[in-house]
């Protein structure tokens, strides 16, 4: 029995080493084919066209404002509701807080795709007076909204984890509750909250369905206003109906993504494990 | 001048205790519109017709039937397949496992996987599953992408319960000349229960959400599948969410993409309500 229990444990390791072999060795051809400056530096994806040109900047441009946008946008959004659920609501609200907070986490994206879809694209388009409401913008919008349960939940976890002692101390000291809050208990789950911060951006960064949905989809520079394609939706955007060439290079936009993913789960592990010690 | 610091102070304290509570405010507003919206444009379009029929070119009608049907085998061909390697690897994670560097090895490597986006699975997924396997578009390579996926989730929770049981028990077990596969069937397994059972239902949660990993792996057909037809390789088959996706974003049918997500919205609602109940009481159950 123990070998089968050993076989269980080491299949996680074993399916990691499945994903990264298999995304390096469909994705490194076109790479070398296009060339690395001409790929990775590339401005301009016209895949199917006459003379095609492979360059990904503008996906790797689009999901970095992205991403940044919906932590700049969610994130303070989320710690204040993290400190309102731990120390604020008492015990009848906090509760319910929270449960909206999980129920939010369990929206399946596509759901947050297709209200993005019918209420932030048009409202976009109305506010701003442009031709089409899918753009930059609107994705950056549904992005922090679907960021914002997973933020909370760790930052909540952090906050609580703070001694209790540290804010008797400051109140003791003659600091109100509010100040105590601000000057101790978040400066003391920073790391926590820290965590949090980088799992929401990979939640951003890696979110295809619903950005699919609202970013209208076009190979643009990025900016604001512009309709843009992301990383992520790059490689779900084409995949139908993609061969060859075109095809090996949506591979190789998935390990340019795969390696964003890397980075930030790395960034992750140094966070928690400074946090333990 | 002492007045007018502790003013300042007052003054301070108040901003931000609204900031906080404007914060939560707006999350719930932002809940609450969310799913108004999704009420308000699909339960008017859920009818009987649409819910038990399939859609049909010919007769000009829709039905979500099969995407129902598709979802649920997809559900139970994941299960089945990671509920005894998640529940495998939480044991040799706390029972059998000697070697902390394995150890650490292996909880890194489900940190790893559960911080993967969805539509990497769905390409690796297609890779491995339908090309390489040759298993074609199918449910069956679906729900095995599924099962990388949710893994994570599976090891996590089994592991967390794991440790909940008292190492008192164990050793009951053993003095009473139990072998160690025989005290953790019998004493281990049992107590860790609800630990397993909640992990079941947030997997189940995580398969009705998704829809990047099954683009490419099950594909987007319609069609009523047998029971066991679903296991055969080559029956595509589409999902609620990689439907109402079709539906929204392929068709513009958004009456039937707001129909879905009402469904959808009640299936996300009763596995969060299971799940806190099952933990609950489960845990009741113990004492």
């Amino acid at each position: 029995m123990s070998l089968f229990f050993t076989f269980c444990g080491f299949t996680a390791v074993a399916f990691v080493i499945l994903i990264t072999v298999f995304l390096i060795i469909s994705g490194t051809p076109a790479i070398a084919e296009i060339g690395p400056a001409d790929f990775l530096l590339g401005t301009k994806w016209a895949s199917t066209s006459s003379e095609p040109l492979y360059g990904i900047l503008p996906f790797i441009l689009a999901s970095i404002y992205g991403m940044a946008g919906a932590v700049i946008l969610g994130v303070p959004v989320s710690i204040l509701c993290s400190v309102f659920i731990v120390k604020k609501a008492g015990k009848i609200l906090s509760p319910i807080v929270s449960s909206v907070v999980n129920l939010m986490s369990g929206i399946p994206s596509v759901v947050y795709g297709l209200v993005g879809m019918m209420v932030v694209v048009p409202s976009v388009r109305n506010i701003f007076s442009l031709p089409d409401g899918a753009n930059l913008l609107s994705a950056v919008i549904v992005l922090a909204v679907m960021i914002i349960p997973s933020v909370i939940s760790v930052s909540e976890t952090a906050i609580r984890a703070v001694p209790p002692e540290y804010e008797e101390a400051s109140l003791a000291l003659g600091a109100n509750m509010t100040e105590t809050i601000f000057k101790v208990t978040l400066p003391a789950a920073r790391s926590g909250i820290l965590a949090s911060v980088v799992l929401g951006t990979g939640r951003a960064i890696g979110e295809a369905m619903a950005v699919m949905m609202v970013s209208g989809n076009v190979p643009n520079m990025p900016g604001i206003f512009k309709s843009v394609r992301f990383l992520t939706t790059a490689v779900a955007s084409e995949m139908s109906y993609s061969s060859g060439l075109q095809r090996e290079a949506l591979f190789s936009v998935a390990l340019v993504l795969f390696c964003f993913i890397m980075m930030i789960n790395i960034i992750l592990n140094l966070v928690v494990k400074r946090e333990k010690k | 001048m002492n007045t007018a610091v502790s003013k300042k102070r007052k003054i301070k304290c108040s901003v931000l205790n609204g900031v906080v509570i404007l914060a939560a405010g707006i999350i719930c507003i932002l809940f609450t519109g969310i799913v108004a919206c999704v009420l308000i444009k699909g339960l008017p379009n859920i009818t009987r017709e649409l819910l038990f029929s399939k859609p049909s070119l010919i007769e000009n009608k829709i039905g979500i039937w099969p995407n129902i049907m598709n979802t649920l085998y997809i559900i139970f061909m994941t299960l089945i397949v990671v509920l005894p390697l998640g529940v495998g690897a939480a044991v040799y994670l706390n029972e059998y496992a000697g070697n902390k560097k394995a150890v650490r090895l292996i909880e890194l490597a489900a940190e790893t996987l559960a911080g993967i986006p969805s539509i990497i699975y769905g390409l690796v997924g297609m890779l491995v599953f339908v090309q390489f396997c040759s298993f074609g578009t199918s449910l069956i390579a679906g729900a095995l992408t599924l099962v990388i996926m949710t893994l994570p989730t599976i090891i996590r929770t089994a592991q967390e319960s794991l440790r909940t049981v008292p190492d008192s028990y164990r050793e009951g077990s053993l003095a009473m000349g139990a072998g160690k596969w025989y005290m953790i069937r019998t004493v281990v397994l049992p107590s860790a229960v609800d630990g397993i059972v909640t992990g079941c239902i947030l997997a189940v949660g995580r398969i009705v959400g998704e829809s990047a990993a099954l683009l490419f792996t099950a594909g987007m057909a319609n069609e009523v599948i047998g029971f066991f037809e679903a296991f055969e390789p080559g029956k595509s088959g589409s999902t609620l969410t990689v439907s109402m996706y079709m539906y929204a974003k392929e068709r513009g049918d958004f009456d039937t993409a707001f129909a879905i997500s009402v469904i959808l919205l009640m299936l996300t609602l009763i596995i969060n309500l299971t799940a806190k109940f099952t933990a609950v009481k489960l845990k009741k159950g113990d004492k």
